[in-house]
């Protein structure tokens, strides 16, 4: 999909401070370059519903964080997403690898196809579905729109 | 007693008293998030501070989560995370995260009750009488071997009294466990109001990042 470089110089230029991750083999690979930047902070947590909390954490004291997990990890998040993005309506954004949407022939009948899109509807995330490395520029547009309405939302990438 | 191995006493530091030992201590500039059965008595010992983040409603266990994000955002400040056992037991990979995140600025107390409190006093899985006589998981212990600089025990009320300020002062992560007994009859905390009003007026006393 992106680079690390690409995908980092996108979020210095969106002013983001933290980023909140468990990898996966896609989203895992644009660590070290995350790290690399000196205006970005990668914070590795254990499980991704810890991810919401600490970005919940980081957006109360003022800094801009973004989420960063594996579509299976938003399956795991419910409560703690719930709880920072419905009951504290904080604007937390969010990247989330959309596992075997671009290769079906490694997990053959692989869930996260079904179940994906439904989650994020049900807990009412604006997603753009990012399946092309041209629409890099989406991401920072629809992070922007989301902002300036004070809502969350998410860039879904296809993996 | 400090650093004595974990064993949930039968009896412990009554909740209130240790939280009144937690109001004296605070400084002004400390943020204090106190969850589940704390801040139910968190917000009955006085006036609420304007850096109280009282984390009701919550997702129960993401206290150390929130706190980290707060330590991660405001490093000039020591943020002071109130959980109870049964909520650490749900979020234990929170600890390794604080400590890979070098938070010097972040203090864990952990108030053991042995029990979840809120919903009637069943024991949790931590807890000796849930574990056929096996002892109790031994949550100081396991700070240590998750690496936080400052790890430290108190079953007696005294001594959590005499020390507080002085360990509160350490140099973090830090990590508190306080033997305290269930309050009878204990039920949910009640919000202090609407959540996002509250997120906006702490960030407003933040003041600017």
């Amino acid at each position: 999909m992106f680079s690390g470089e690409q995908l980092s110089s996108l979020l210095e230029e969106l002013e983001v401070t933290h980023i909140i991750t468990v990898p996966d083999s896609t989203i895992g690979r644009w660590e070290s370059a995350i790290e690399q930047s000196p205006r970005l902070r990668l914070v590795r947590v254990c499980r991704e519903g810890e991810a919401w909390q600490v970005a919940a954490g980081l957006h109360i004291g003022g800094a801009t964080p973004v989420v960063m997990i594996q579509c299976t990890g938003l399956f795991e998040s419910g409560d703690a997403l719930r709880n920072a993005l419905h009951d504290w309506k904080l604007p937390i954004f969010s990247i989330i690898g959309y596992r075997s949407y671009l290769d079906q022939a490694k997990l053959p009948g692989d869930t996260c196809l079904v179940f994906t899109e439904p989650v994020l509807d049900a807990w009412r995330i604006d997603y753009k579905l990012i399946t092309a490395p041209a629409q890099l520029d989406d991401i920072g547009s629809h992070f922007t729109a989301c902002r300036a309405a004070g809502r969350a939302g998410a860039a879904l990438i296809a993996e | 007693m400090m650093a004595t191995a974990g064993k949930v006493p039968a009896t412990g530091i009554s909740l209130v008293r240790a939280l009144e030992v937690l109001r004296r201590a605070r400084r002004d500039d400390e943020i204090v998030i106190p969850t589940m059965g704390s801040a139910r008595e968190w917000m009955k010992l006085g006036e609420p501070h304007p850096l109280d983040f009282v984390l009701v409603p919550s997702a129960m266990g993401h206290g150390t989560s929130i706190g980290l994000g707060l330590a991660l955002a405001r490093p000039e400040r020591r943020v002071i995370v109130c959980s109870g056992d049964g909520s650490l037991l749900m979020n234990l990979g929170s600890l390794a995260s604080i400590v890979a995140a070098a938070v010097e600025n972040l203090v864990v107390i952990v108030f053991e009750n042995g029990v979840y409190e809120v919903t009637g006093q069943q024991p949790t899985a931590g807890a000796s009488l849930a574990r056929g006589g096996r002892r109790s998981v031994d949550f100081a212990a396991i700070a240590r071997a998750c690496g936080f600089d400052s790890v430290y025990r108190f079953s007696d009320e005294a001594e959590w009294s005499a020390n507080a300020r002085r360990v509160l002062d350490a140099r973090g992560p830090t990590f508190i466990v306080l033997d305290v007994e269930p309050v009878a009859g204990g039920t949910a905390p009640h919000s202090p109001g609407p959540a996002p009003a509250r997120a906006r007026a702490f960030s407003e006393a933040l003041g600017p990042r």
